[in-house]
């Protein structure tokens, strides 16, 4: 055991079936037993451009990606070029040899930045600026070179089956790819069977086609090419895995904990989590009638913010999800929630900002942005997830944040998480507890929707509820609800409000607010999906004998100062690790801590962050050699 | 026990100016709700921002002040999460037609349940005066530094091509007709929309009160003069009668034509009405059978605090 970390990327145009050729290698490899990681990078754009598809599988358990890949799937000249450097020796790359006389120049996505990045390498090694050129680069470091005719296979499939359709297609290459890795590496032909028919169970004629693809590609590679240093026989299965989207936590964790109505806007990449909902709008309740999910696509994310407050006001669970642009759109509905004390979550997915930025690319930049959004002061909860399988509990909780103190909560989400897919164990909606907090489903008297209370928190009537009348206003109100301008009503409507910060960090409870992964001299502060890559890069310095701490903090705001402090107290060199540019949590770290952070390791290339690369900024550090700012850079 | 007008009023202090033609809107309303006998928590006012966004504290029912421009949104969402509650949504015509335009659209598009009424005064009050979208180009009102320079939009025209299926205009200082129209409208299966015009006696000195009862023109003839008059009172048939598409483009399109009548003639009534269109709620049930049984404000999530949601079969469909 612990002896398999095995990168497979697989790379072509957007749009020629890169991510599904990595969701069934993805599933193959999990379903033997495998614990996968892996992550998709795609252009802004519908057909052409270049994506690709990192999956990592190991015996251990992992959480990241690395830099080294061990095998290469192209069926196109631009991954080669794009991502050869990257196998390390030993590694192999499945190349379609009718690709051998493509030069740079003939690969119209190649960039010009890159293009004189890649001629200046392989001016300095003396290559032509070809296919065989940076496959030399390769095979000199050595990587094996399993050159295919992908045609050529076609064809003599096409003759053996005595299918002359199956001649050409060109749709099938990324069956082509998979097929031929998976042969190379030994792994189940029956699981990659299985793989294509549930992918294709609507259309049996469409996977018997692939299987036979598929079996005749595997054979091809198991026979010809027996040199390769991999071998991936399957190992024992954790009955209880499950291969999780992305988007999977925070959607299946909204059906789960009664979230009822979601309104959105089309937006990369929060979309997915609300086409996946609608998808399954329609929900099976224990003991009770169908229930059910009402999906709104709405004209903008205005609407969608004011359609989850309309909705959250008649006691219905709601939410929204977005990504940066959407959500600075949303930020003046943020202050009206705020105000009227109504619950609501918004899942912020974030991009690379500013403005459009990278749109498909990953960012932590909102950070800040969310924690200030809204004009005038007002108590909301900013809380982060660090992975997936997290992201699933901690959505039930931002419900209950929400109910329990009648404020608006954000979901901090990004694309590193919605473009992963990942092994975990199967989510328990068992452990998914609902608080509705004060919310009231009876009335009697007179009621007061902001009446004064103990603990600032006033019980909730719904529109609708039998004596239960309240009226909201933006303005500044009186415990009904109506406008007042009086300078003490003033004075105690906002002491009210406000008090729930304080009241927030004493509630939830101390491993809700910051998870600790213990705190050594050396102690890192992150926060969301940087978790992954971190706890892996700490696992291989433990291996070097460098033990790091690492506190995840998930409550941003209220800030958790104490509890930070407390755990920080033995701490001496504190390192922030961040996807952005200015390391934001380092900010609010300084200024309620009131403490200097002594290392960054940022990353803004919107490329998400691997283990390799923290680990060796880790390393510098603790060797004296590092930058007060490392900036990471790897990836295509 | 039967609900009588006094039971719809708030005691909230009421500032508008003296003699403005917002009283008559929220009085017609009032009227409108006592009428149909809707019960008081059964029902909600939602309201944008400007004066006509205070209407909401002055009806005893739940009301909703939101913000400017964005009031159809946050009704719509509480309609859609509880199809039970009878919901009018109001705004000035600069928070429907200017900042709200879009919104306004979009839920002609959606055709939910629910009414809309835009107080029309052709100014922006609250902030002293300035042109609202409504104002016609080259028109000065006193406060304007210079005419006008932008082209008014047509609310009864812009209703109509949005997909409103039922679109009426009232006047503030006919309550009684006003208050027929809001009934008609509330009783409307889908989204209705009235454009009703509210003299601003503080900014507005070109529409004003006199203006629409016709004294210029009755000092020239001697006659009484109303510029306002009622659709109902002449041949005018506002309702598409059959589901084809030669009925409705007529109705549109007598419509859009009837919306341009301007000047010394400005009809009031209903301008169109089309009950054969699906309301959004309808089109909902053709994919959640369920919706109106057990909308999503009605459903039951946990017992005991725990999830009642069975997702086994999507969680199992994970599974390696």
């Amino acid at each position: 055991m612990g002896c398999i970390d095995f990168t497979w990327l697989i790379g072509g145009p957007q749009g020629s079936g890169v991510e599904s050729g990595a969701n069934v290698f993805s599933k193959v490899c999990a379903e033997q037993g495998y614990n996968v990681f892996g992550k998709r990078e795609f252009y802004s754009n519908i057909k052409g451009e270049h994506s690709y598809f990192a999956v990592r599988v190991s015996d251990n358990k992992i959480h990241s990606n690395v830099n080294d890949v061990s095998l290469m799937a192209s069926f196109d000249a631009e991954t080669i070029f794009r991502h050869f450097d990257e196998v390390a020796p030993g590694g192999g790359i499945i190349y379609d040899s009718d690709l051998e006389k493509i030069t740079t120049d003939d690969v119209r996505t190649l960039d010009e930045y890159f293009k004189e990045r890649l001629h200046k390498l392989l001016e300095s090694k003396n290559k032509p600026f070809t296919i065989p050129g940076v496959l030399e680069i390769a095979k000199e470091k050595g990587v094996h070179l399993y050159p295919v005719s992908f045609r050529g296979l076609l064809a003599d499939l096409a003759e053996q089956t005595e299918n002359p359709k199956l001649r050409g297609l060109v749709r099938m290459y990324n069956v082509l790819g998979v097929s031929l890795s998976l042969g190379l590496i030994k792994m189940s032909l029956d699981s990659l069977l299985q793989s294509i028919d549930s992918i294709f169970a609507k259309k049996p004629l469409i996977a018997e086609i692939n299987k036979q693809a598929a079996t005749f590609v595997y054979n091809y590679a198991a026979a010809k090419f027996t040199d390769f240093t991999y071998s991936l026989n399957g190992i024992t299965k954790d009955p209880d895995t499950i291969l999780a989207q992305g988007h999977f936590g925070t959607s299946v964790g909204k059906m789960v904990c009664g979230c009822r109505f979601q309104s959105y806007y089309p937006i990369t990449p929060a979309s997915d989590e609300s086409v996946y909902l609608e998808s399954h709008e329609l929900l099976e309740v224990q003991n009770d009638r169908p229930g059910s999910t009402l999906v709104i696509q709405t004209e903008d994310e205005i609407s969608a913010m004011g359609m989850m407050i309309g909705s959250a006001l008649t006691g219905t669970r709601s939410s929204t999800s977005t990504s940066g642009p959407g959500f600075a759109l949303m930020t003046e509905a943020l202050g009206w929630a705020g105000i009227n004390e109504v619950p609501v979550v918004i899942t912020l997915y974030q991009r690379s900002g500013p403005s459009t930025g990278l749109p498909t690319r990953h960012g932590q930049d909102d950070l800040l942005f969310a924690v200030n959004a809204g004009h005038g002061d007002f108590p909301k909860i900013v809380y982060a997830s660090g992975d997936i399988e997290e992201s699933f509990y901690d959505t039930g909780q931002c419900f209950n944040y929400a109910d329990i103190y009648q404020v608006p909560v954000i979901h901090m989400m990004d694309k590193f998480l919605s473009s992963s897919v990942i092994t975990c164990k199967k989510f328990n909606p068992k452990k998914v507890i609902i608080d509705r907090g004060q919310l009231l489903d009876k009335v009697d008297g007179e009621y007061k929707r902001f009446a004064f209370t103990k603990d600032g928190i006033s019980p909730r009537s719904k529109l609708g509820l039998d004596n239960g009348i309240f009226w909201n206003t933006g303005d500044e109100s009186d415990e009904y609800g109506h406008i007042s301008e009086d300078p003490d009503m003033r004075i105690k409507m906002m002491d009210k409000r406000m008090s729930r910060l304080d009241l927030i960090l004493k509630n939830i409870p101390d491993d809700e607010q910051v998870v600790s992964f213990g705190v050594h001299d050396h102690t890192i502060i992150s926060w969301g999906s940087t978790k992954g890559p971190i706890t892996d890069a700490i696992d291989l310095l433990k291996k070097d004998g460098i033990n790091i701490g690492f506190i995840q903090i998930k409550l941003i705001h209220p800030f958790p100062t104490d509890y930070v402090k407390f755990l920080l107290k033995d701490a001496k060199t504190i390192i922030d690790i961040e996807a952005n540019h200015s390391g934001q949590l380092g900010k609010l770290f300084k200024q309620n801590v009131l403490r200097d952070i002594d290392y960054y390791i940022l990353k803004y290339t919107g490329r998400g962050m691997t283990s390799t690369e923290i680990h060796d900024s880790l390393k510098k550090i603790i060797e004296n050699k590092a930058n007060k700012k490392e900036i990471l850079s790897h990836g295509a | 026990m039967a609900l009588k007008l006094a039971d719809y009023k708030t005691d909230v202090h009421n500032d508008w100016c003296p003699g403005c033609g917002d009283f008559g809107i929220v009085n017609a309303l009032q009227m409108a709700l006592a009428e149909m006998g809707i019960q008081r928590d059964k029902a909600a006012i939602f309201s944008g921002i400007g004066c006509s966004g205070k209407t909401s504290h002055f009806i005893n029912t739940f009301g909703i002040h939101t913000l400017h421009g964005r009031v159809l949104t946050f009704a719509q969402g509480a309609k859609l999460a509880n199809p039970n509650l009878t919901i009018v949504a109001v705004g000035g015509d600069g928070d429907g037609l200017g900042i709200g335009a879009g919104h306004f659209v979009a839920a002609g598009r959606r055709n939910i349940d629910m009414t809309y009424i835009i107080f029309d005064n052709g100014v922006y009050g609250l902030t002293k005066g300035q042109a609202s979208p409504t104002l016609k180009l080259g028109e000065k009102t006193k406060s304007l530094p210079s005419p006008n320079t932008n082209y008014n939009v047509n609310p009864i025209g812009l209703a109509v091509a949005s997909g409103f299926t039922f679109v009426a205009r009232g006047y503030s200082y006919d309550v009684r007709h006003l208050k027929d129209l809001i009934v008609k409208a509330v009783n409307h299966k889908g989204l209705s929309f009235l454009d009703v015009l509210q003299p601003c006696p503080t900014y507005n000195d070109i529409n004003t009160r006199d203006w629409y009862a016709g004294v210029d023109l009755a000092k020239e003839s001697m006659e009484r003069h109303s510029r306002i008059y009622k659709l109902e009172d002449t041949h005018f048939d506002p309702v598409v009668h059959i589901a084809e598409e030669a009925e409705v483009n007529e109705k549109l399109a007598q419509a859009l034509i009837k919306s341009l009548e301007w000047g010394n003639k400005i009809p009031t009534g209903i301008f169109y009405q089309n009950e054969i269109i699906s309301p959004y709620g309808d089109r909902i049930t053709d994919k959640i059978p369920n919706y109106l049984e057990n909308p999503p404000s009605s459903q039951n999530i946990s017992q005991n605090g725990l999830s009642t949601t069975d997702v086994s079969k999507i969680l199992d469909s994970l599974k390696v």
